[in-house]
């Protein structure tokens, strides 16, 4: 049996001493779990005391009314997000608005229930938050125990697996129901649309494997002499296609050879990203400069597009796993949110440095040093 | 004269589909893309409900339009139509004191819901 503790934060001594009775004899256990978890219940009366309580002996879970007579709950709630503090928060509220609710989240509040609230709405509650906490030390075990396991990863991605698949079920399932007519030309468009989320969700699953093959976090085993430029010109062809369909013109400035022990697989996966992402997000009659040079024992690649440029406050998040910057501008343009991460990855991989410098409505350029 | 129905989804083919479902119990469908699409809508335009995605350009996109749309239309009915139960565990029930003082919305439906029962929760709504 492992024992969560639990402090409970209200004014009213009814409520704590009810929180304490529900849960004496309760227990948690679900049969992934290796073990029951039951309860220990520590009461606070006020915000202060409750925080001098969590500094005496850090509990798990705090049950926070956010009515109290002097600190209020959502400044405890701030106080523990402010340390870092791995506690797990659930409001207790009346007066819950849309306000409080949505800072109360920001904050870091796991739930929400009612005042006065039912023994099972309690229990429920404390059964979706075991299971959090069980999960989450889960996951630091396997972390610790240098397993690769990235939970959040794996359900993002599920969600980026389904939305698709559910998009072309529904489509079979308006041709099955007729739904648009009985003749095959009353469906061209639903066809069309499934087999671009059939596209879009292949694209995925590449960016995936590219994904796996620098998962593992270590120094490529594949390493050469390869000739950048090389390299550089057959991603250029390789995306010769998709640049005619839109328009956009490509020019390479190089070195005739430009030699580097690196691996070429994951070159191309670099340059693909790159060149593919600054036709993709170019304009109609737009162009790509693509330079690579050598500097003070440096290597220096920059691929600069005319297009839609990216403002400030999405920088941060472009390099992540998943992130796609959603506006008007991008809505229409398919990707998985992978491709950026994938190329950071291997530049750091490869101890170099990209960053970016952008001008919205004029253009993006993403510039790559690598050591020599 | 038939009610109409504004869909807010940022998923384009979700929303097509949808919108054939809806049009098909008999209503009138207008649909945007976005929170934001959807607002700009909603200014010169009172639907007679209104069924939205929770996630779009943000995470609680649904919550914040809901929102807007009772404090501006406070009989129109707003259903959040989301797929998080499934992907988060978290789950939200607007029936549920706890949730009905701040999620503004009048029923929480999961995505995959039958048509059927859509059909059955949309006339609820509106007293059919």
């Amino acid at each position: 049996m492992a024992t969560l503790k639990l402090l409970v934060v209200d004014d009213e001594p009814g409520i704590r001493s009810g929180v304490e009775r529900i849960v004496r004899n309760f227990k948690v256990d679900y049969p992934f779990m290796d073990d029951a978890y039951d309860f220990e219940v520590t009461e606070a009366a006020s915000g202060e005391e409750a925080i001098e309580l969590i500094e005496k002996d850090m509990p798990d879970i705090a049950l926070l009314d956010n009515k109290l007579p002097g600190m209020q709950g959502v400044e405890v709630l701030e106080y523990i997000r402010n340390n870092n503090y791995e506690i797990i928060v659930v409001m207790i509220t009346s007066y819950a608005s849309l306000e409080l609710a949505v800072k109360a989240t920001h904050d870091g509040a796991i739930d929400f229930i009612p005042k006065p609230f039912t023994p099972q709405e309690l229990k429920s509650s404390l059964e979706n938050i075991t299971k959090q906490i069980f999960l989450k030390r889960m996951a630091r075990r396997m972390k610790d125990e240098g397993k690769q396991v990235r939970f959040q990863f794996l359900s993002v991605l599920s969600h980026e697996l389904k939305a698709p698949l559910n998009a072309v079920e529904g489509y079979l399932n308006m041709i099955k129901e007729r739904q648009l007519g009985n003749t095959l030309d009353d469906y061209n468009e639903v066809v069309e649309r499934s087999i671009k989320r059939l596209q879009s969700m292949r694209n995925l699953i590449l960016d995936l494997l590219d994904l796996t093959k620098i998962e593992s976090g270590k120094p490529s085993q594949k390493k050469q002499n390869i000739n950048l430029t090389d390299i550089i010109r057959s991603s250029i062809d390789t995306n010769m296609p998709f640049a005619i369909q839109k328009e956009v013109e490509i020019s390479l400035s190089a070195p005739e050879t430009v030699i580097r022990f690196l691996d070429p697989e994951e070159f191309e996966i670099v340059f693909n990203n790159l060149i593919s992402n600054a036709i993709k997000y170019n304009k109609p009659e737009g162009k790509v400069n693509i330079i690579l040079e050598e500097t003070q024992g440096k290597t220096l690649i920059s691929v600069e597009d005319t297009g839609i440029g990216i403002e400030s406050e999405d920088m941060n998040d472009l390099f992540r796993d998943f992130v796609r910057i959603k506006n008007d501008k991008t809505r229409h343009i398919s990707g998985s949110g992978l491709g950026l991460s994938i190329v950071k990855k291997i530049i750091e991989l490869n101890k170099g440095e990209i960053i970016v410098e952008s001008i919205p409505g004029r253009g993006s350029k993403f510039i790559i040093q690598l050591p020599s | 004269m038939k009610k109409t129905i504004l869909v807010v989804d940022d998923d384009i083919d979700y929303l097509f589909q949808i919108k054939v479902k809806i049009q098909q119990f008999g209503f009138e469908v207008i649909t945007a893309e976005s929170q934001r699409e959807g607002e700009k809508i909603l200014e010169t335009f009172r639907p007679d409900l209104v069924l939205c995605d929770l996630m779009m350009e943000r995470e609680d996109s649904g919550f914040i339009l809901s929102y807007k749309i009772k404090k501006k239309y406070p009989d129109v009915p707003v259903i959040l139509a989301t797929a998080v139960t499934a992907e988060t565990g978290i789950s939200f029930n607007a029936n549920q004191n706890s949730s009905k003082s701040w999620i503004k919305a009048d029923l929480i439906l999961d995505k995959g819901i039958r048509s059927d029962q859509l059909e059955k929760e949309i006339k609820k709504l509106l007293k059919m």
